[in-house]
C-alpha cells in the first residue's frame, strides 16, 4: 500500500481506538498518539519528498498510486503529492496535533468530540493527497459534515444558528462545485477524473467560461470569498476552540487549494479572461475584512474578519497567475493557517479562564497570564506582517509578485491590497492594547492561572512553526516553486 | 571582515537568551549580560571602523565592501531578498554611532532602571533594538533595510510601551507604531515601484550611477511627476515617518512615555535618524533620477525644523522639549541632504548632514541621559518642579551645559561645526531657505537655554528630600558623551564620509559662521534675560502673543488631526459603516434567502395535507387540464 494513504488510515484507526477507549485518559492517549503519528508522518513526508527531488525525480506528482473504484465513471482512488500538497499536509498535521492539545479538557462528551474531530481530519488529509477529482470532492464533503455537529453540540453562543448557516452556505458552495466537476468530466472529452490527465486535455474555451466561475465560487465560499464569507464570523465565533483552529487553519485552505488546483489548473483560459472579476471581489475582501475587524468587540469576530482579509489575499494572489504571487498565496495559506490557529487557541484559553471574549470586559491580562500574553503578542505581530515571522514572507511575495503583473489594473489593485497592512496594524494593536495592557479590568481576573503544560505544548509548536517559516523561508518557497511550474505553463498557454 | 557579522549577531543572541531565560536570571545579571554583549559589539565596531577607514581607500575613493551576502527569499530569478553586510563610510559611521550610544544607554540603565519590574525584559528589548538597528545600517539591499526597518519599529513599540500598565504609554506605543506603519506603506509601495522598473533591490546596483538601470521608467509620468519621482518620494515618506518629519511627527513627542534611556537611544540618537540614513543611502538615485524630490526633502526638512523649534519654545515637560528639539535637528539633516549635490564641493550638504547626524547623536543622547538624571533626582518631568538644581547635580549640570552649547552652535563644541556647514550649504542653495534655517538655529539656542536655566537656575523649588547626584553608572556615560561632544567637532569628517566617497576639504565659511554664532549668542542672551532669574517677561510675552502661544502649546493642533483621522474617519467613518453593511446587507441577504425558502416551503406545505379527498381532487383536476391541453392544442 502506498504510504500516503496512511494519512487517511491513521485518523480512521484513531476513530477505532476512540470507539474502544473507555476512560478519558485512554481517549487522550489515543488522540495524542494518533496526532503525533500524523505529525511525524508529515515531517517524514517533507524529507522524503525533498530527498526524491534532490535525487532528480522530476515527475509532477510523487509517490503516486491508483486503484480502480468505479469503472463506468472512471473514478479511481488515486493519490500523489507535489510540493504544494506536501506543504498543506504538513500544515494540517501541525494544526491537528496542536488542536488535540488545545482541546485536552473539553469537559463533556470527549469521546464523541474526538471521533468527529478525527473524521474531519480524515477528510482534510484525504483532500490534500487526492489527485482524482471525484475522490477529492468526496473527502471535501467528509470534512464539511462533522463541522455541523462539532459546532452544534460543542459550540457556544448562537451555536445552532451558526452551525446551520455554515453548513448550508458551504453545501451551496459544494453544489456549485459538483456541477463544475461533472461539467469538467463530461465536457473535457477525456473520460477521466484524474487531475493530471484533465490538465492535458483541452476543455473548449466557451465551456471553460461557465465552468470556471462555478468551481471558483464553489471553492471560494470556503475560502471566504466576498460576499460569501458571512458564515465565517458566526461559525468561528460559535465553534469550540479546536474546531475553530482546524476550520480556519486548514479547512479554509481547502478552498484556496481547490481554486488553485482545480479551477486555475484545469481551466487556464477562463482564468486568464475572468480573473478580473474575482480580483475585484478578493481585493474587496482584503480591505473590507480588515476594516470590519476594527470595530468588532468579540475576539473571535475580530479574528474571523481578519481571516476574511488574509484569506482574501490568498485568492487574490492566486488570480495574479504568476509564479511569485502564487507562491506567496501558498505561503500565505500556511502562514495564515498557523497564526490563525494560534489566535483561536489563545482566545480559547483566555475564554476558558475569563468566560468572556468581549474586549470591553478584558484588560491587563499580560500581568495575570504573561505566557499567554506574550504568545498573543507574537500571534498579533505575525498577523500584521512582522519580518521574522511567517506573515511577512507570504505578504511580501504576494505584493511583489502581484505588482509585477503587466496590467495597470492588477497593479492598482495590488496597491489597494497593500493598504491592508496598515489597517491590520490598527486592529491588532487595538486588541493587544485593550486586553493585555493597561490595568486589570476585572478583579476576578487577578487570580487566574497562566497556561498549563498542554496549552503550552500547543502554542509553542505553533509559534515555532511560524518563526521557522519566517526566519528561513527559502527551502519552503523553493519546494513550492518547483511544483508551480506545470500550473504556470498551463496558464501561459 | 567576516567578524562584522558578530556585531549584528551578538545582540540578537543576547535578545534570544534574555527573552527566553531572562526570568530565571537575577536582574543585575541580565543587565550585565546585555551590557557586556554591547561592549563587545562596540569594540568590534571600532575595529571595523579603524580597519575600514585605513584600508578601504583605493585611488582616493572609499570602496564598498560586502563581506557577507546570502539569499534569503526568491521572488524571481533576478529579484530576490538577500541578507548581508555592506560596509561603506556611512554604514561604518552608523555602526560606531549606534554601538557607542547603545553601550552608554545600557550602562546608564543599570542605574536608572534599577529595581524596575521587568528589568530583564527591558534589556532583552534593548538588545532586540540594537540588533535591528545594526542590521538596518549594514543592509545590502533596500528590502533588507525594509525588514530591519520594521523590526526597529516593533522594538520601538515594545520599549515605548514598556510600562504597559500605564494607559498613556500604551496609547503612545500604539500611535507610534500605526503612524510609522502608515509611512512604511509608502516605503513599501516605493520599493515595489522602484524594483518593478529597475529589477533590483541591491543598493550597490542602484547607486552605481548606471542610468541604464532606470531606462524602463523613462518618460513615464503620473500626475505631472515622473514615475521615479513618485517611487523615491514614497520611499522618502517611509523615512519621514521614522524620522518624525512634519506632518508624520505626531508620534515622537508621545513616545517620550517610554523610559528615558530608551528615548535617548531610539528617539534621539539612532532610530529616528533612520530616515536621514535612508535618503543618504539612496542619495545618488535621488540626485540623478529625482532632483525634484530632493527639493521636496529640503522643504519638508525646513518646515519641520521651524515648526518643531517654535513648539519647543513653549513646552514645559523637559522630555517634550527635547523631543521637539530632536525633530527640529533631524529637519536640519534633511535640509542638508536636500540641498546637496553629488560631486566634489557640491556635496557639502551631504557631508554636513552626516556630520550633524553624528554629532547630534552624541549630544542629544547626552541631553536625554542628563534629563534622565534630573528626573531621577526630582521625580518629575515638569520644569515647574525644577529650578536651582545646579548645586545638587554638579556633574549633570556641567555635562548638560556642554550639550546645550553644542546644540546652540557655539564654537568649539561639536554642534557648531556640523550645523554651520549645513547652513553654509543651504545659503549656497537658496538664501531664503538659509535665512529660515538660521532663524531656526537661533530659536534652538533660545529654547535650549530656556530649558537649561529653568532646570538649573531660576527659582529653586522645594523638595521633600534634597535631590542628589545620580550613581556612577549614570554619570560615567554623561561624562563620556560630554567629552565626545567637546572634541567631535575637530574630527576631519570630510576625510571619512562624503557624497562621492572622495576626500572633501572643509573650509569654514566665515561669513555664515559669524552670523550664526552672533544669532546664537543673541538668542542665549535673550534666554538669560528671560529665564536666568524669575521674571515676568515670558508671561507678558505669552499674553501679548496669546494666539500663537496657545497654538504652539497645543502643537498647532496636529494631534487633534491625528485623532480626527483615526477616530472619526477610520473608525466611525469607514469601519462602522462597513461592519453595518456586512451585518445588514451581505449577511441580511443570506438570511433573507433562508427566510425566503422557509416561507416558500411553508406555503407549499399545504399540498402535503395527508387528506385523500384533496389528493384525488388534485389528480382529477390535473387529468382534466392535460386532457384539455391535448385535445385543443
Amino acid at each position: 500500500m502506498n504510504f500516503l494513504s496512511l494519512f487517511v488510515l491513521v485518523p480512521v484507526l484513531m476513530m477505532g481506538g476512540l470507539f474502544l477507549a473507555k476512560t478519558l485518559k485512554q481517549i487522550r492517549v489515543v488522540a495524542a498518539t494518533g496526532a503525533s503519528l500524523l505529525l511525524a508522518l508529515a515531517v517524514g513526508l517533507v524529507f522524503a519528498y525533498l530527498g526524491e527531488r534532490a535525487a532528480g525525480n522530476t515527475a509532477e506528482m510523487l509517490f503516486t498510486a491508483k486503484s480502480l473504484w468505479y469503472a463506468p465513471l472512471h473514478i479511481y482512488y488515486s493519490v500523489g503529492v507535489d510540493g504544494i500538497s506536501v506543504a498543506m499536509l504538513l500544515l494540517s498535521a501541525i494544526i491537528v496535533f496542536t488542536g488535540v492539545f488545545a482541546s485536552w479538557s473539553m469537559g463533556f462528551l470527549e469521546k464523541e468530540f474526538f471521533l468527529w474531530f478525527c473524521l474531519l481530519s480524515t477528510g482534510v488529509f484525504g483532500f490534500f493527497i487526492s489527485i482524482d477529482l471525484f475522490t477529492m470532492f468526496m473527502y471535501y464533503e467528509i470534512a464539511l459534515i462533522p463541522m455541523y455537529l462539532l459546532i452544534g453540540v460543542w459550540g457556544s453562543g448562537r451555536k445552532e444558528y451558526a452551525a446551520m448557516k455554515l453548513t448550508l452556505m458551504l453545501m451551496a458552495g459544494s453544489a456549485l462545485l459538483l456541477l463544475g466537476i461533472l461539467g469538467i468530466y463530461f465536457l473535457s472529452g477525456e473520460s477521466s477524473m484524474n487531475l493530471l490527465e484533465l490538465a492535458r486535455a483541452y476543455i473548449p474555451a466557451e465551456t471553460q467560461y461557465w465552468l470556471f466561475p462555478l468551481v471558483f465560487v464553489g471553492f471560494g465560499v470556503l475560502g471566504a470569498l466576498f460576499p460569501f464569507h458571512t458564515w465565517s464570523p458566526d461559525g468561528h465565533a460559535s465553534a469550540p476552540t479546536a474546531v475553530s483552529m482546524l476550520h480556519a487553519g486548514v479547512l479554509m485552505k481547502l478552498g484556496g487549494y481547490g481554486c488553485f488546483r482545480v479551477a486555475i489548473f484545469l481551466m487556464p483560459e477562463a482564468a486568464n479572461e475572468l480573473a478580473w472579476i474575482f480580483i475585484i471581489l478578493t481585493g474587496i475582501s482584503v480591505v473590507y475584512g480588515a476594516y470590519s475587524a476594527i470595530v468588532q468587540t468579540d475576539l473571535k469576530y475580530i479574528n474571523a474578519y481578519s481571516s476574511v482579509s488574509h484569506c482574501g489575499l490568498v485568492l487574490f494572489a492566486i488570480l495574479m497567475l504568476n509564479q511569485t504571487a502564487m507562491n506567496g498565496a501558498i505561503l500565505q495559506m500556511l502562514s495564515h493557517g498557523l497564526m490563525t490557529a494560534l489566535f483561536f487557541a489563545l482566545i480559547g484559553m483566555i475564554y476558558g479562564r475569563t468566560h468572556t471574549r468581549d474586549i470591553r470586559e478584558l484588560g491587563g491580562l499580560m500581568k495575570v497570564m504573561p505566557f499567554l500574553g506574550v504568545c498573543y503578542v507574537i500571534a498579533g505581530l505575525a498577523s500584521l506582517g512582522l519580518p521574522g515571522l511567517s506573515g511577512f514572507v507570504a505578504e511580501m511575495k504576494i505584493f511583489v509578485g502581484s505588482f509585477m503583473h503587466a496590467d495597470t489594473f492588477h497593479r492598482v489593485f495590488t496597491l489597494v491590497a497593500c493598504t491592508s497592512i496598515v489597517i491590520t496594524a490598527v486592529y491588532i494593536l487595538r486588541v493587544v492594547g485593550k486586553i493585555l495592557y493597561g490595568t486589570v479590568a476585572d478583579e476576578h481576573h487577578l487570580t487566574l492561572s497562566d497556561a498549563n503544560w498542554y496549552e503550552r505544548t500547543s502554542t509553542i509548536v505553533l509559534i515555532l512553526a511560524i518563526a521557522g517559516i519566517g526566519l528561513a523561508p527559502l527551502w519552503l518557497s523553493d519546494m513550492i516553486d518547483g511544483s508551480l511550474l506545470p500550473i504556470i505553463q498551463n496558464v501561459k498557454l | 571582515m567576516e567578524y562584522t557579522l558578530l556585531i549584528v549577531l551578538l545582540p540578537l543572541l543576547s535578545f534570544l537568551f534574555l527573552g527566553l531565560a531572562g526570568k530565571g536570571l537575577k536582574p543585575r545579571v541580565a543587565g550585565y549580560i546585555g551590557t557586556i554583549v554591547l561592549a563587545i559589539a562596540a569594540g568590534l565596531s571600532y575595529i571595523t571602523a579603524w580597519h575600514y577607514f585605513t584600508t578601504a581607500k583605493v585611488d582616493g575613493v572609499f570602496e564598498k565592501w560586502t563581506p557577507l551576502n546570502f539569499r534569503w527569499l526568491n521572488f524571481t530569478e533576478h529579484l530576490h531578498i538577500d541578507l548581508g553586510i555592506l560596509l561603506d563610510p556611512i554604514a561604518v559611521m552608523m555602526l560606531v554611532v549606534i554601538t557607542t550610544v547603545s553601550l552608554m544607554v545600557h550602562l546608564y540603565s543599570l542605574g536608572y532602571m534599577h529595581g524596575e519590574r521587568g528589568f530583564q525584559r527591558y534589556y532583552a528589548f534593548l538588545s532586540l533594538f540594537s540588533f535591528s538597528m545594526l542590521g538596518l545600517v549594514v543592509a545590502t539591499n533596500i528590502f533588507q533595510m525594509y525588514i530591519f526597518w520594521e523590526l526597529v519599529g516593533v522594538s520601538s513599540y515594545l520599549l515605548i510601551g514598556f510600562y504597559y500598565t500605564k494607559p498613556e504609554a500604551v496609547a503612545a506605543s500604539k500611535k507610534a507604531f500605526i503612524v510609522t506603519r502608515f509611512a512604511d506603506l509608502g516605503f513599501l509601495i516605493g520599493i515595489l515601484l522602484l524594483s518593478f522598473y529597475t529589477g533590483t533591490f541591491s543598493f550597490e546596483r542602484l547607486t552605481s550611477g548606471d542610468t541604464s538601470l532606470f531606462a524602463g521608467a523613462e518618460g513615464l509620468s503620473f500626475m505631472g511627476c515622473s514615475v521615479m519621482s513618485w517611487a523615491l518620494a514614497l520611499i522618502f515618506m517611509g523615512g519621514a515617518g521614522k524620522s518624525a518629519m512634519f506632518p508624520l511627527h505626531v508620534w515622537l513627542p508621545d513616545a517620550m512615555e517610554g523610559p528615558t534611556p530608551v528615548s535617548a537611544l531610539i528617539h534621539a540618537a539612532t532610530m529616528v535618524v533612520a530616515g536621514v540614513y535612508l535618503v543618504a543611502r539612496l542619495f545618488p538615485v535621488y540626485y540623478l533620477e529625482a532632483p525634484d524630490v530632493l527639493v521636496l526633502i529640503a522643504i519638508v526638512g525646513a518646515v519641520t525644523s521651524l515648526y518643531a523649534a517654535i513648539v519647543a519654545c513653549v513646552q514645559t515637560d523637559i522630555k517634550r522639549v527635547l523631543a521637539f528639539s530632536t525633530i527640529s535637528q533631524i529637519g536640519f539633516m534633511m535640509v542638508g541632504l536636500g540641498v546637496s549635490g553629488l560631486e566634489g564641493h557640491e556635496g557639502l550638504g551631504y557631508m554636513a548632514s552626516m556630520f550633524h547626524l553624528f554629532t547630534h547623536a552624541m549630544f542629544k543622547a547626552l541631553l536625554f541621559l542628563g534629563a534622565g538624571a534630573i528626573i531621577h533626582a526630582v521625580h518629575s518631568n515638569e520644569m515647574t518642579r525644577m529650578g536651582g538644581l545646579w548645586k545638587h547635580l554638579p556633574i549633570t549640570h556641567l555635562t548638560f551645559l556642554v550639550a546645550c552649547l553644542a546644540i546652540a552652535g557655539i564654537p568649539p563644541f561639536s554642534g557648531f561645526f556640523s550645523k554651520d556647514e549645513i547652513l553654509a550649504a543651504t545659503f549656497h542653495f537658496n538664501p531664503v531657505l538659509g535665512a529660515v534655517m538660521s532663524f531656526t538655529a537661533g530659536l534652538t539656542a533660545f529654547y535650549m537655554f530656556r530649558l537649561y536655566y529653568r532646570i538649573f537656575w531660576n527659582k529653586a523649588t522645594h523638595h521633600d528630600h534634597a535631590p542628589h547626584e545620580a550613581p556612577g553608572s549614570m554619570t560615567v556615560p554623561l561624562i563620556f558623551l560630554a567629552a565626545v561632544t567637546l572634541v567631535a567637532g575637530f574630527i576631519p569628517f570630510g576625510k571619512f564620509v562624503t557624497s562621492d566617497s572622495a576626500d572633501y576639504i572643509i573650509h569654514l565659511d566665515w561669513v555664515v559662521a559669524t552670523i550664526s554664532v552672533a544669532i546664537a549668542v543673541i538668542a542665549i542672551g535673550l534666554a538669560t534675560l528671560f529665564y536666568r532669574k524669575e521674571s515676568s517677561i515670558p508671561d507678558r510675552l505669552a499674553t501679548t502673543f496669546r494666539g500663537l502661544h496657545a497654538a504652539a502649546s497645543q502643537r498647532f493642533y496636529l494631534d487633534e488631526v491625528y485623532l480626527f483621522i483615526t477616530k472619526k474617519i477610520i473608525f466611525n467613518g469607514i469601519s462602522r459603516p462597513v461592519a453595518w453593511f456586512d451585518h445588514h446587507v451581505v449577511d441580511g441577504t443570506m438570511n433573507g434567502f433562508a427566510t425566503l425558502s422557509q416561507r416558500l416551503s411553508g406555503s407549499i406545505r399545504g399540498f402535503q395535507s395527508g387528506q385523500l379527498q384533496q389528493y384525488v381532487m388534485v389528480i382529477l383536476l390535473g387529468a382534466l387540464l392535460i386532457t384539455v391541453l391535448v385535445v385543443f392544442i
